[in-house]
């Protein structure tokens, strides 16, 4: 199962500019509602949490240290 | 597409302008279409047409002469750009992309909009208020870029976000690492970018990996 950006649903005011974004259909408009797909092609761009203005969706990155 | 009196009303400049006076102004603009990624203006094109974002998301960005992005401002429906051009001189500053699957822009030339501005205060209140904004915006990047050590702050907290804790490892955002560094998102972007050029970190989608801990250490002004 892809790990995917967040949303929360609390913060989105529907206004849909991740959804025009989005380059890999992850994101759907639906009633005023983001939801996320689990779709395999996510690159993690970040645009759709670059674009969104109240903070809503989150791109979040995991911090990994190699060993050594 | 045409534009109608009801779509200028949500526009920045004509915030609050009563619809009588915006009557004759849907024929002064012209509105376009654009792709995912299509250049809408160039950085130093003659440009004396003031932008306005209808629907969709454009970015607004410098490009160095070794091709490095240096994004300027998120520019969002209602919201105008080109308007350095406009006022201050007829080269645009930066380039306009569309980020947006459908992103429909609307433009004004400045031969147009000044004699209605002449005619309406608010309107012309309105550009003042939106100009400080702007300048207040770059003053920021300014003050981020030249006086703030921010690729050293984003070091030190990649550093000090690497450890896992008993739920697994920490996750970050770009505006959280932003708001810890003190900067803007635009800008710890850059700099994660120029980490990983460095060779320090690589950016593996939704990981950063940490490559060369010691480089990050010096940055960091850790050792």
């Amino acid at each position: 199962m892809p790990i995917m950006p967040v949303i929360d649903q609390a913060r989105c005011d529907g206004c849909g500019l991740c959804v025009t974004v989005c380059k890999c259909g992850a994101l759907v408009l639906s009633d005023n509602t983001v939801a996320i797909l689990e779709v395999d092609n996510c690159g993690w761009c970040t645009d759709c949490e670059l674009v969104c203005a109240t903070g809503a969706l989150q791109c979040p990155f995991e911090i990994v240290a190699l060993e050594g | 597409m045409n534009v109608t009196i009801e779509n200028i009303s949500h526009l920045s400049y004509f915030n609050g302008v009563e619809s009588a006076r915006l009557a004759g102004l849907p024929p002064l603009f012209t509105s376009k279409s654009f792709i995912k990624g299509q250049t809408i203006v160039s950085e130093g094109d003659k440009q004396e047409n003031l932008h306005f974002v209808n629907a969709g998301v454009v970015k607004i960005y410098k490009t160095s002469s070794e091709g490095k992005e240096q994004i300027i401002k998120i520019v969002r429906p209602g919201e105008s750009f080109n308007d350095v051009a406009v006022f201050g001189g007829s080269f645009c500053p930066y380039s306009a992309q569309a980020l947006g699957n459908t992103t429909i822009v609307y433009w004004i030339h400045k031969n147009d909009l000044l004699p209605v501005m002449e005619k309406n205060w608010r309107i012309a209140r309105n550009a003042l208020d939106i100009l400080a904004e702007q300048a207040r915006l770059l003053l920021t990047l300014v003050e981020d870029l030249s006086f703030k050590n921010v690729t050293g702050r984003v070091a030190k907290i990649l550093l000090q976000n690497a450890t896992p804790g008993p739920e697994g490892y920490q996750r970050l955002t770009q505006y959280e690492m932003a708001a810890m560094a003190g900067t803007a998102r635009e800008v710890v972007g850059r700099s994660l970018k120029s980490l990983e050029d460095s060779g320090a970190i690589s950016l593996e989608r939704h990981r950063i990996v940490i490559k060369d801990r010691s480089y990050l250490d010096r940055l960091a002004g850790l050792n």
